[in-house]
């Protein structure tokens, strides 16, 4: 069947019912989608389709016929999103980060607080209690003005 | 410890005390880091586990009701060696042979190298049920009690003007990491070698000797990247190791084993469930003369760590609180559910949980304010503990009680809500760091370092399961061998790589093998004599250097009669909970936790912020929605849908405030930090209900229970 992954057209064979998530991980070899609960509760395993931010692990694969299906592993463009999840504590042990940076992929370019609590709903974490990726999500939002960098040094005195 | 700052006072290696970039960050934002379930291997089986569904009775008859050709069959039967799960008591079997104590024991392993064959096992157990002990204050079997007693408590009521007592309870708890347990056993040289998502390679690596009857150096256990432990990969991985080695030795090829989130939930160790009674007698003007303690754990179907847990639970049950005459005295009994295990905060969250409601009632029986209550026996500088434990000079409660009142100008603010929806409560609390009386002494914990071609190499088995050991570790002996942080190397935990540093439990990573590594590092600073890493490497090739734990001077403990330094020191905290109210459907919505906390040095204050605001979330869980509902001995809803953990919509606004008072013998004077705010977060919000009139004394805080406790107020 052919989709469209992370930007490549890909022709992949697999049972049309299998989980999205398996043929990512199984088929695919892209294991940045993560299993935490196979039941649409957690959202680790959160890509894109469409565009739209959605679990894989209860689309069933014939459902993404034709269809754009972004990873983790191809989330092009978004190194700043990444890179402020690094520097502002909003991944701890990893395993919920690749769902949670893709469904904040998802909110634009300039969400604020109450668009990324909505739009994370559906993202657990079991380790930060959110603030991190709050704080991540809105530094990756605001231009980069090239007095931070200095002002991190100041501090140091 | 200044003078050493200043020695290491240049730009790119005085890292500690700064946010240096994670270790592992890039590899966890861009998908790359390798978890358990992300390994596959040439030949691989995958295991599934065949388990009781009973809470108790024997195993009359085991029949495989499906085409067993190609699956690797493993029961007790074939066990090598000891059929136990060793860690304190050798009383659980890693399979049931015969009898079973509680539903989701294990009895049968299968593997097959097809995933989807495993969907077609069908096994039929016949038993002989039992009856099961459900309720612990039913329960005839006693793991493990313990009293500590201080003064002479006859003497402490005869002084007192008024006595306060009081039940008060908390449930099971559910770790929770995202990531499921998970293990990969390869066989291979006469031995075994195991991956696994887990926080204490060496508990693994033991069980797996004595379960299989291997010498040390054949057996090898290497934690992959781990996705969350809370304690719930403390104990666990050893049963689950086990039984994937099992497999792999029987079939000869490398077996996975990835729980799926209803297996996790429903077979695997919780928080122990709790009920303490509490009898207090204080004078009008609101000082304690004695305080009497009965606590009653639930420690599940085995022993595993509940000794232990039972332990800091007492030690930590008086709260941070002065007093001359105290009895502590309590057991954690065997029923017939899953083994209760280690989850952050190891008793204490319980045992704290009732000192703190107890103690706002102490202040509302007397006209004191929650604040002036607890100001007026808040421990001091000079002041012991229920052991005896002196506090030191810079330690003690008041210091973030004070800070944690001012900061959220507290009486103002209360009064402001009066007669609003809103309420606002405070909870007062201590963690000792590090393992319990003489546990680390014991431990005998080893940290080596090693030198490379341009810096070093950090061999220790503590574990990075999210809370940045890697790179705390890192910023420790980069700053006291003055080398770039970058040029330290944290390789994976692997035991036959790197000595045994100790679980990586307890809030000990930092404190202890921090500073096992902040002295091999200033120690080979001394050999290195003024040369860099790769100056010496040229010269003199590899060297390297191994710190044993001795304890600091000065420090006693009495096992027998639970007397003295019950922790080398304690992290000290003060949180203050507001949260809103709706009368008509009980749902309490959490809307901000001011938590001020004293944690010695702080290392990194991002991944340090992090800890405080992840286990303040997690104690907002335990607070309200997290709520295991027992079934005879089951849980009835293990699974997401109905098990609920705080998303961003239930997670309050979380304001952490540093007070940095440093431990002189913590890794440039740091303590723990991880378990501290899971002990402060529920009592905190329990009394900001109180304060709307809903005596409340069970957590979690459900609609129903604050429906309940509102319509009889």
């Amino acid at each position: 069947m052919r989709f469209t992954l992370n930007g490549r057209t890909v022709d992949v064979r697999a049972h049309p019912m299998k989980r999205l998530l398996d043929v990512l991980r199984e088929d695919c070899h892209l294991t940045g989608t993560k299993e935490g609960c196979g039941e649409g509760e957690c959202g680790a395993c959160t890509v894109l389709v469409d565009g739209e931010a959605v679990n894989a692990c209860l689309v069933p694969f014939a459902q993404v016929r034709g269809a754009r299906v972004t990873t983790i592993e191809g989330l092009r463009g978004r190194r700043r999103l990444q890179e402020a999840f690094v520097e502002h504590g909003g991944a701890q042990c990893g395993i919920c980060t690749p769902g949670m940076i893709v469904a904040a992929a998802a909110l634009g370019r300039r969400p604020n607080l109450d668009d990324i609590k909505t739009g994370l709903a559906g993202n657990l974490c079991r380790c930060t209690g959110y603030s991190g990726i709050y704080r991540a999500i809105e530094a990756a939002a605001v231009p980069l003005r090239p007095a931070r960098r200095r002002g991190a040094r100041g501090k140091r005195r | 410890m200044k003078g050493a700052r200043k020695a290491h006072a240049t730009r790119a290696t005085a890292v500690v005390g700064h946010p240096v970039r994670r270790k592992d960050g890039l590899d966890k934002v861009t998908g790359a880091a390798r978890y358990i379930d992300d390994l596959v291997l040439p030949g691989l089986l995958y295991g599934t586990t065949i388990r009781s569904t009973i809470s108790r009775g024997e195993i009359a008859s085991v029949h495989l009701d499906f085409d067993t050709t190609g699956f690797t069959i493993v029961s007790a039967r074939d066990i090598p060696g000891k059929n136990v799960v060793s860690l304190i008591e050798a009383d659980q079997p890693s399979l049931a042979d015969g009898r079973v104590e509680h539903v989701g024991e294990a009895i049968l392993l299968l593997a097959h190298a097809d995933k989807e064959r495993l969907l077609d096992v069908r096994v039929s157990i016949d038993y002989r049920p039992a009856a099961p002990v459900v309720e612990p204050e039913l329960s005839p079997t006693t793991f493990k009690e313990i009293t500590i007693a201080k003064g002479d408590l006859g003497r402490g009521f005869a002084e007192a003007d008024l006595v306060v007592e009081g039940e008060y309870r908390t449930g099971h708890q559910e770790h929770l990491y995202i990531e499921t347990n998970g293990v990969l056993a390869v066989p291979g040289d006469g031995g075994i070698t195991v991956h696994g998502s887990l926080q204490c390679p060496y508990y693994v690596h033991r069980a797996l000797c004595e379960l299989l009857s291997l010498p040390e150096r054949k057996v090898r256990v290497i934690q992959t990247e781990t996705g969350g432990g809370f304690g719930g990969k403390e104990d666990y991985p050893s049963v689950l190791a086990g039984h994937a080695a099992l497999l792999a030795l029987k079939s000869g090829r490398p077996v996975k084993m990835v729980y799926d989130r209803a297996e996790d939930m429903l077979a695997t160790t919780k928080r122990h469930p709790a009920i303490v009674r509490h009898r207090t007698g204080v004078t009008r003007d609101g000082h304690l003369t004695a305080i009497d303690i009965e606590v009653l754990l639930d420690g599940g179907a085995y022993v595993t760590l509940s000794p232990v847990v039972l332990s800091r639970g007492l030690l930590h049950a008086t709260g941070p609180y002065r007093c001359d005459h105290v009895r502590v005295h309590g057991r954690v009994v065997k029923t017939n559910t899953p083994p209760n295990g280690a989850f952050r905060g190891f008793g204490a969250p319980q045992t704290q949980f009732a000192a703190e409601v107890h103690m706002d009632r102490i202040g509302e029986q007397l006209g004191l304010d929650p604040i002036q209550v607890r100001e007026r026996n808040a421990l001091r500088p000079g002041d012991t503990m229920a052991t005896g434990q002196r506090i030191e000079a810079n330690g003690g409660a008041l210091r973030v009680l004070r800070e944690a009142a001012r900061r959220t100008r507290f009486r103002q603010r209360r009064r402001a809500l009066r007669g609003t929806d809103r309420g606002l409560g405070v909870a007062l609390f201590f963690h000792g760091a590090g393992f319990t009386g003489s546990g680390e002494v014991k431990l005998r914990s080893k940290a080596t370092l090693e030198l490379t071609r341009r810096g070093v190499r950090v061999g220790v088995t503590a574990t990075e399961i999210g809370q940045g050991a890697r790179t705390v570790l890192a910023q420790i002996v980069a700053t006291a061998l003055g080398i770039p942080y970058e040029h330290v190397e944290m390789p994976p935990a692997d035991t036959s790589l790197a000595p045994d540093s100790g679980p990586t439990v307890a809030s000990r990573t930092t404190m202890i093998v921090g500073r096992l590594l902040e002295l091999a590092a200033r120690d080979l600073k001394r050999r290195l004599r003024g040369r860099t890493p790769a100056e010496s490497w040229r010269a003199h090739g590899p060297i390297s250097v191994t710190k044993e734990y001795t304890p600091p001077p000065g420090l006693t403990w009495d096992e027998e009669q639970y007397v003295g330094d019950a922790y080398g020191t304690w992290a000290w905290a003060c949180d203050v909970a507001e949260v809103e109210l709706d009368r008509d459907t009980g749902i309490v919505r959490p809307l901000r936790i001011t938590s001020v906390a004293d944690i010695g040095r702080v290392i990194h204050p991002v991944m340090a912020r992090g800890q405080m605001e992840g286990g303040t979330a997690q104690a907002v869980g335990y607070a309200l929605t997290e709520e295991v509902v027992m079934r005879d001995g089951r849980m009835a809803n293990a699974q997401l849908t109905n098990y609920l953990i705080p998303t961003t919509a239930d997670t309050p606004e979380i304001d952490v405030v540093f007070v940095e008072r440093p431990y002189r013998n913590g890794a440039f004077g740091a303590k723990g930090v991880g378990e501290l705010p899971m002990d402060g977060g529920a009592p905190a919000i329990v009394n900001a209900l109180r304060s709307l009139g809903a005596d409340v004394r069970a957590v979690p805080a459900t609609p129903e229970r604050v429906l309940d406790a509102l319509s009889k107020g």
